[in-house]
Parts: structure tokens; sequence; C-alpha cells
């Protein structure tokens, strides 16, 4: 059958993707949103309970957390329509870390939140715990989907954007994405199909910290990071997303003046229109001076020198014990 | 005699007229699994994935989510095979309620060969924790299975056969979850058979009735959950037991039947099926002779073996 003479099948991408680049200031950011002390706060304490909860753990990921970080914070706290009182709350907005491994940054950012208590990080990883090494939905409550075999987020995402289309509800969903795991297939088999839909109340995040666990030694032609290259070095990702039928946003995601806008004009998208990609330039590793730009703290555990120097570099007072 | 893949897309047509909870995602395969019916039907409820199994199936869990029962359309080897691990992770992991058309299955999958034949999915998806796998034996068994598996909230796995077998039961049929059924009693062995198999094992013991081997004939709908009570009382009054399936003789129904008897009842088993090879293009007649499964085959199998005997 042609899936374009019925009803309800895809749609021609007929709007072309578009590419903006947010600037910063120029937003009409609330009084609240110009001032970013307190996310700078909390971002900062988030760094430091996912570097401390992986070491109190023994296991567990560092760099991908501290770079979402700014992107979670700004979700939880400013993006998403959400009650951590009621997480299962029907008109909520949606998130779903697809890059399940850095799921320490996620449970971090929800215990700031109040989903869970901070003092429940502690259970990271060491059994009978909600808090499994990749997001298990079925233990924590406040989680949209399980992650961690890269690549599926984007895919169930869709899903809740065509569910929330087809009942009219007018919540968004979020999927989070690492660069390292846009080598995974199936994320692009969503790529081309979020478009083909219209799916206005999708945004996926692409958290672009130019290095995955091990990935390609960096050539004197290269522009990776660390010693290695970027996983998607010399690639336009903007404008493959772009022509895919996407409307891009490129931010730079450690700034909150960029993040923040990016976020609230994804939202004002129009039900039925382009899905938008925010592009997340992110230095994988952030906030801590030996942790930025190492690929090897991908998955380490902080020492006792390192915790010491983490707290001051974080201005770490009060969990100083 | 219908052929199952007609029934899948005639009995969601009819069912989703009063459950809007019902919709059908495809892999671009409609017009074979027939899902294009439902298409026509329900055009509003019918969503082109495209050639993209592993997206469907996430799209799916998102929409199980938010209250809808998505049934997936595509070739039981895309899903068992290709998208095996966002069922894994995303489907069985997270008790998603989301129901997995799995067309063409076994060896009779219209003259595509060994690439798109699946004689393994039995033991992958028996192995993954809270994945519901049904075969149905016939038209009736598939309605009754996809009106239960419909109604039923969490993950199922409906192993569909491209063609038709003989009914072996009524319009009325009832379908219940783990039960096994006795299509005939015998005396010298029972097979225990499962799917479209059933019907041809029931074939093959009314034909060794005329040479006085006398054998039942057990059929197992319900490979997960199984109730195993009712699997060993059945098997109870036979010293000798041959499973048969349209699967490979490895992890599928020989091995459900051989690991529960040799646990609680142990007796000789010996399991028909496919060897631990790979299949060919052929017509149906040709593939279920070759590989033994036809009821003229597994008659003449049996009869040998208790000569042998």
């Amino acid at each position: 059958m042609s899936t374009n003479e019925t009803p309800g099948s895809p749609r021609t991408p007929g709007t072309p993707g578009t590419e903006t680049t947010v600037q910063p200031g120029v937003s009409s950011a609330s009084s609240k949103d110009s001032d970013y002390s307190e996310l700078e706060e909390l971002s900062r304490r988030g760094r430091w309970l996912v570097l401390s909860t992986v070491a109190g753990s023994g296991a567990g990921h560092v760099g991908g957390p501290m770079s979402a970080m700014d992107l979670l914070i700004s979700l939880f706290f400013r993006g998403m329509d959400i009650r951590p009182e009621e997480p299962g709350w029907p008109e909520r907005d949606r998130f779903i870390l697809s890059k399940g491994h850095a799921a320490i940054g996620l449970y971090t950012v929800m215990a700031l939140r109040g989903f869970f208590p901070v003092e429940e990080l502690k259970t990271f990883d060491k059994g009978n715990s909600r808090l499994q090494g990749h997001p298990d939905v079925t233990k924590l409550p406040g989680l949209e989907t399980s992650t961690g075999s890269l690549g599926m987020g984007l895919s169930v995402g869709i899903g809740f954007a065509l569910a929330g289309q087809k009942k009219q509800q007018r919540f968004h969903s979020f999927v989070m994405i690492g660069d390292g795991e846009l080598q995974e297939g199936m994320v692009w088999e969503g790529l081309h199909l979020a478009p083909r839909y219209q799916l206005g109340n999708l945004t996926a995040i692409l958290d672009c910290n130019g290095l995955q666990q091990f990935g390609w030694l960096k050539h004197q032609d290269g522009d990776g990071r660390g010693d290695r290259r970027d996983p998607w070095n010399n690639v336009d990702l903007a404008a493959i997303f772009a022509h895919l039928g996407w409307r891009v946003v490129q931010i730079d995601g450690h700034r909150f003046d960029e993040i923040l806008p990016a976020i609230r004009e994804s939202k004002a998208q129009p039900l039925h229109g382009p899905p938008t990609m925010i592009i997340a330039r992110t230095l994988k590793g952030k906030g801590l001076s030996f942790t930025e730009g190492k690929f090897e703290w991908h998955s380490k555990v902080a020492n006792q020198d390192e915790l010491d120097l983490a707290r001051r570099e974080l201005q770490i007072v009060e969990a100083a014990k | 005699m219908k052929g199952l893949r007609d029934v899948w897309a005639d009995t969601l047509v009819t069912l989703a007229k009063d459950d809007p909870r019902i919709v059908v995602l495809d892999g671009d395969l409609a017009n074979s699994t027939k899902a294009d019916k439902f298409a026509a039907a329900h055009p509003d409820r019918f969503l082109e994935m495209g050639i993209a199994e592993q997206n469907m199936v996430g799209v799916a869990v998102g929409m199980a989510a938010l209250g809808f029962v998505p049934w997936l359309s595509s070739f039981t080897v895309f899903f068992t095979h290709r998208a095996v691990d966002p069922i894994r992770m995303l489907v069985a992991q997270t008790n998603a309620n989301v129901k997995i058309g799995a067309a063409y299955s076994g060896l009779m999958t219209g003259f595509t060969g060994k690439t798109h034949q699946d004689v393994e999915d039995l033991a992958i998806m028996r192995a993954m924790p809270q994945m519901t796998v049904l075969a149905p034996a016939d038209q009736y068994e598939c309605a009754a299975m996809i009106k239960w598996a419909s109604d039923y909230n969490g993950p199922v796995y409906l192993r569909l056969t491209r063609d038709g077998s003989a009914d072996v039961f009524g319009s009325d049929h009832q379908f219940a979850i783990g039960e096994v059924r006795l299509l005939r009693s015998g005396r010298h062995a029972l097979l225990v058979s499962t799917g479209p198999q059933s019907v041809r094992c029931l074939e093959a013991a009314n034909e060794l009735a005329k040479q006085q081997i006398e054998v039942g004939v057990l059929h197992v709908p319900s490979i997960k959950p199984l109730n195993v009570a009712a699997l060993l009382e059945a098997c109870s009054a036979y010293d000798l037991i041959f499973t048969v399936e349209e699967h490979s003789i490895i992890g599928g129904l020989g091995g459900l039947v051989a690991e529960i008897l040799s646990e609680n009842s142990p007796r000789r088993v010996i399991r028909y099926g496919i060897e631990d090879k790979w299949g060919e293009s052929a017509p149906n007649d040709f593939l279920l002779d070759k590989y033994g499964l036809s009821a003229l085959q597994v008659s003449q199998r049996i009869a040998k073996a208790f000569k042998k005997k």
C-alpha cells in the first residue's frame, strides 16, 4: 500500500528542517531565568554527588554524567513540567536518558529535585537498590523507560510523542543521546522517522562531549579532544539532522543562558511540526580539572586526593565528611 | 483452514472496533503479514514504521506506556534476531504491554530460504523473563489467543505461520494461558507438539493407528508460561515421549519438555525438529518432507523407531 494515501499514515516531510543558533541574552528570559546562580550551585552539588557516589560504590561512570549535568539540571529544575511528589502525573513532560550509563547523573538530579532523598544515592549499585547501574523503570518512580543498551531511547520518545499526539495531550518528550551513542544504528532508524510524523512535541538533546569510552586515536589532522578523536570527527551532524527534517539548535551545553531558551523554544513548537534536535557542545568530565576532556574518566573511581581536590574545586562545604 | 496471518489481521480488525487502545505498527511488510487489512479498516490506528524493526519495538513501548496496545507486524526473524535487544531491554525487562505478531515463523516462509526462516525463535523468546510465548495450532486457537493477548497486560510473542493448517478446534474455542491440550490419547508413546505441527502430528497418529501403533498427541500452545503439572500429568502414562516441532531441536519445545521431565519424572524424550542446520528455499511440501515434519514423515519415523525397539 502507499503510505501517503491513508489518513493517519506518515506525512511526507513538508517543512524542511531549519537550523538556528541560540544567541545568549536575546531570548525573553524572565528575571528568574537570568539569574543562574541557583542552577550553578545545583550543578556543582550534582557533580560532587556523582563523583562521591561513584567513589562510594567503587564503580560507575563519571565523564558522561559530568558533561550532561548542566543540561539535566536545566531540564529538571526549569525546563520540564514535572511533579516530584507525583511522578506518574499524566500531563508531565517526559525525559529519557538514552545514554543510560550516565544513570548516576540522572539519579543525582532527581534526588536534588526531590524525587527521592539525596541520602538514597549511597545505595547506588549496592544490591537491593532502586538505583541500578543503568536506569530501571520497574524500580524507580520518575523514570520513563529502562535504558543501558545504547541507541534505544529515541524510539521510545517517538512512541511517547506519537501517543501524545493521538491522545491530544500537550506534554513534551525529551530524549538525551550521547554523541558516541549516536553510532548505534537504531538511533538513525528513529532519526528518519520522527520528522515523517512531524513530532513537534519531541526534542532530542545530543550531549556532544566529544569522547567515547575508547574511540579512535587523535591524529594531527583531527579535531578531537584529549588524546582521542571526536566520535563524529569532521562530520557535519547539524546539516545531516536538518536535511532529515529536524529543527536543529546548536548550543553550549554548559551555559544556562543558552540551554534554557533552547528548551523553552522546543516546548513552544507546534504539536505537529518538525521535531527539535538540540546539539549541545559539552566537555566530558566537565567541572573538575582532573576529569575534563579525559576519556579515561568515562568510568573511573576517584581516590581520596581527587575527592579532596574536587571538594575544593566545586566549593562543597557541607558535604565534607 | 485459514492462514494464521489472515486470522491475525482479521481478528485485530474486529477487536479494534471495540477496543480503541489497539494500534498496529508495521515494518513495511503489511501486504505480507496482512496488516494491510487493518490499515484499510482502521487507517488512523495503523502506523507505518518503515524498514526499521528495532525502532518499531521502541516506539511500541512508548505508545504502550501511554495506554495503547500496540501489535507489531513483521517477520519472525526480524523480531527474534534483528530486534532482539530492544525486545529484551525495552519490552521484556520493563514488562511493556507490547504484542509481537511474529508472522512467517518456521520453515514455510514462502520461498525465502534460510535467511527468512526462523527455527530458533522459541529458544530465544522463552529464555526471556516476563515474556509470554504462544504458538497456535489453527485459526480458532489463534483468534482466541489474540483476544487473550490484547486483554492481557504484558509482553506477548505470538508465533504465526504464513500459511494455514487443518482445523482441530471449533469456532467456540477458549484459550487458557499455560494450558496443554490432549488432542488424542494413545498407549505406546506420546507426541508432544506445538503450533500447526500439532495438526500434522494428529494426522501422523491416525496413520500409525492403522499399523497398531497407538500414540497420543499433546498440543502445547503456551510455551511460556506453561502449566508444568499439567504437562507432567499428560506424560505420566507414557514411557516414551516424542517432541515434534517446526523449530530447531535445540532449545525449543524439545528442550522445554526434556528440561521438565528430566527434573521431575525422567523418561526417554526423542526430539524431532530441525537438526542444527539451516533451511533452504523450496515449496512447503518439499520442506516438510525433507526435514521430516510432514504427517507421513512423522508417522514413518515413529514406526521405524518402534521397529528398532
